[in-house]
């Protein structure tokens, strides 16, 4: 969120140079009065509901704060964040994290890019098969989660009668194997839906001119077609490396984060809900998010991602 | 414009209204009214037995229209459980008036001020003729804060085709099933390895049969030292030795009953509720299926077992508080309890109950368990014992990573840092 309008900010400053803010005519100056008033509700309404919790966490973050122990609640500065980045518990969950975003990712954008050239080619049935695609994006991902979770229980499960009755989910290796097959499984359609909008913005002559000059499909592929779907990858590689990264239902459902495959959300929801430490809870929280706002400048500043809301990526 | 702007005012209005006059509908809904019995609403485990629903219906009954009471069915796991009373409790939910809570939440309610204590001839009426190691499980700096309902405690299980005396010891146990694996017998030793508050509960009994304990008496700073290196060793000899099931490492309770009525082991440290199992699920075993007290630690003493079970305690933020502690009194009555215990298989925590003829066809170790309860140990009794409990079980499982000495110096660390909330929980 913070993103986006700073980089409104800094085009707003960009094509409106003070000067001409200051030879705003009457009617110019109402209607802007008018935008602001119509903006006004949604403005509200998002500082109730995400700045005011951020700012409370931040704040509940710099305290010593169990709820079991009310008459020991003092301020603490950042003891709690030293606490989190001192201990391994923190580093393990985030190299998980990592592994699980890194791995699911690039498994999806293989995988979601083939989705959608297949479904770009199709030529008959072509909602039909679109729509079939997205069906494992329908499903609740809690839902989902316990059907492979049966599936992979040994005795009671398919999928573990089919691998001599193993119990991926008791090791650690081959549960994050299994976490990562559930991400994969859940999310490959939406990278693919991203992708086709893409892939249509490709235009038909261009590959034709290519095939003329006697391109082959590889080439143009790589040429043409990627080229050009960029701002649309990058989106696209974006909004999963967000969620993959503050993964935490899948976790819940499969393993609870036992034997070391817990993430940083679920590290976070431990210690403040089971721990019920509001502090140490809340600092972890607030390092999810920095990291969130880390991962996202990368994306936008380094590769050059255009924003949601914004129009750079298509000029 | 001005028209579009004043319908949508004229729609929110009745919008507003509409959503009041529900709210005001839902309020008379679970208050009773003005008049009539006061509905009282009980928050605890689900029972499938149905015992706490007839104890339910019974006191509603008895109360002549004084109260209704309402049973409202918390999560299957005991995390579940807590952490929907703990989130309705820090938003001072007003609906909640009489809790099922498990031994070890009391030191963490009363602190966070959620329960209101019991007094004059309330707090007679629960402590007459009941367990003390219970009521100690309730109390909290001096306080009562909820009355015992019922209990639960291991026993060792053997097999008398295999071994003709039950061992006395943990030694002699061990030893007992070397011998066993040697002889080509089934011989192993069944016991609670998975990385969860099970293991802790194993930990806990061999700490206070070693004499020792998790915390000081005022729960301020940890203790350990000696007995709990001697409690490590023995931990770790078992899970090092043949005695131990190669699937130690992720057994609960459960899983130890199914490999007992499997026929690969000879001995079992489990609840009851494995006694009417084998009966049900293995008969020709259950005729060799005996039962002995928990092995002690230190020869010649007792064990110091710990203690399980629920609690009733009345909410702070009950609108009911005098209606409450009396229907609390009812359901944990001694026809109740006895219901309780032959119906649900729950062990009772009124103590002339065990003299019960009715009780003796489904507890025919009754004397023993009523022993073993007697001198029961209390897990760690502090508002952190969650916390603490999460440390224990990552140091003691698996068992047989333990290295007595420096498990025991990592843990009195971990303990320290916990015990001032400071630190992160795995």
């Amino acid at each position: 969120m913070s993103i986006q309008s700073e980089t409104t900010v800094v085009r707003a400053a960009d094509e409106a140079p003070t000067v001409r803010r200051r030879e705003l005519s009457e009617g110019a100056r109402a209607e802007r009065r008018l935008g602001w008033l119509l903006c006004a509700p949604a403005v509200i309404v998002m500082v109730a509901v995400t700045a005011y919790p951020i700012a409370y966490a931040v704040y509940l973050s710099l305290q010593r704060y169990n709820l079991e122990l009310p008459n020991a609640v003092k301020f603490v500065g950042l003891s709690n964040y030293a606490a989190v980045l001192s201990s391994w518990y923190w580093w393990h969950a985030l190299i998980i994290t990592l592994i699980i975003t890194i791995v699911s990712v690039a498994i999806e954008l293989v995988l979601g890019m083939l989705l959608a050239l297949l479904m770009h080619r199709t030529l008959f049935g072509r909602n039909t098969v679109r729509t079939a695609a997205l069906i494992p994006y329908g499903i609740v991902t809690v839902a989902a989660a316990y059907s492979w979770q049966f599936a992979w229980t040994p005795s009671t499960g398919y999928l573990s009668a089919l691998f001599g009755n193993g119990a991926p989910l008791s090791h650690t290796g081959q549960a994050i194997g299994v976490i990562i097959l559930a991400e994969v499984w859940k999310t490959t359609p939406f990278m693919a839906l991203l992708l086709l909008a893409g892939l249509s913005l490709v235009p038909e002559d261009l590959q034709r001119a290519a095939k003329v000059d006697g391109a082959t499909a590889w080439q143009r592929f790589v040429r043409i077609t990627l080229p050009l779907m960029k701002p649309a990858i990058l989106v696209a590689l974006l909004f999963r490396t967000l969620d993959a990264f503050r993964i935490f239902d899948n976790i819940y459902i499969l393993t609870k984060g036992g034997n070391n495959t817990g993430s940083v959300s679920i590290l976070g929801y431990d210690n403040l809900f089971n721990a019920l430490n509001l502090g140490i809870g809340s600092a972890i929280s607030i390092l999810i998010f920095i990291c969130v706002a880390i991962i996202a400048v990368l994306f936008i500043k380094g590769f050059g991602t255009a924003a949601p809301g914004t129009d750079t990526g298509r000029r | 414009m001005r028209v579009d702007s004043d319908r949508v005012r004229h729609r929110v209005v009745v919008l507003a209204g509409a959503v009041l006059a529900a709210s005001g509908l839902a309020a008379c809904g679970t208050s009773g009214g003005g008049s009539g019995p006061v509905t009282l609403n009980y928050y605890i485990y689900p029972d499938t037995s149905g015992a706490t629903n007839q104890a339910v219906a019974t006191c509603t009954k008895q109360s002549h229209g004084k109260y209704t009471i309402s049973y409202q069915q918390l999560p299957t796991s005991a995390d579940g459980q807590r952490q929907q009373l703990v989130r309705r409790l820090a938003a001072h939910d007003s609906t909640i008036d009489i809790m099922g809570l498990d031994v070890t939440w009391e030191a963490e309610f009363a602190e966070a001020g959620w329960l209101l204590p019991w007094t004059g001839s309330n707090k007679q009426q629960a402590e007459h003729d009941t367990l003390k190691p219970m009521l100690e499980t309730a109390t909290w700096k001096g306080k009562l804060y909820a009355v015992p309902d019922n209990t639960n405690t291991q026993l060792l299980w053997y097999r008398s085709d295999l071994v003709k005396t039950p061992p006395k010891t943990w030694t002699e146990m061990i030893n007992d099933s070397i011998r066993l694996a040697k002889e080509g017998k089934p011989h192993l030793i069944e016991i609670q390895g998975a990385q969860y508050e099970g293991a802790t509960v194993w930990f806990n009994s061999m700490l206070a049969s070693a004499g020792g304990s998790v915390l000081t008496p005022d729960a301020a700073h940890v203790a350990l030292g000696k007995p709990a290196v001697k409690a490590l060793t023995i931990m770790k000899r078992l899970a090092s030795s043949v005695a131990a099931d190669p699937s130690l490492v992720v057994q609960q309770e459960n899983d130890n009953r199914l490999a007992m009525e499997a026929g690969t082991a000879a001995f079992q440290l489990n609840y009851p509720f494995v006694y009417p199992s084998m009966k049900a699920d293995n008969p020709k075993m259950f005729k060799n299926f005996k039962w002995a007290p928990y092995p002690s630690v230190i020869p010649g003493q007792p064990a110091h077992v710990t203690i399980g079970g629920i609690d009733l305690g009345v909410s702070s933020y009950s609108r009911y508080p005098k209606l409450a502690f009396q229907a609390a009194l009812c359901l944990r009555d001694r026809a109740n309890q006895l219901r309780g215990a032959i119906v649900g298989g729950v062990p009772p925590t009124i103590i002339s109950l065990y003299s019960d003829p009715k009780l003796f066809a489904d507890y025919p170790f009754h004397a023993d368990i009523l022993k073993e309860l007697k001198n029961a140990s209390v897990r760690p009794k502090t508002p952190l014992y969650q916390v603490l409990s999460i440390y224990i079980s990552h140091l003691v499982s698996p068992p047989a990573s333990i290295s007595p000495a420096s498990t025991e110096k990592t843990m009195v660390s971990q303990l320290n840092n916990a015990l001032q909330a400071k630190g992160l929980i795995p």
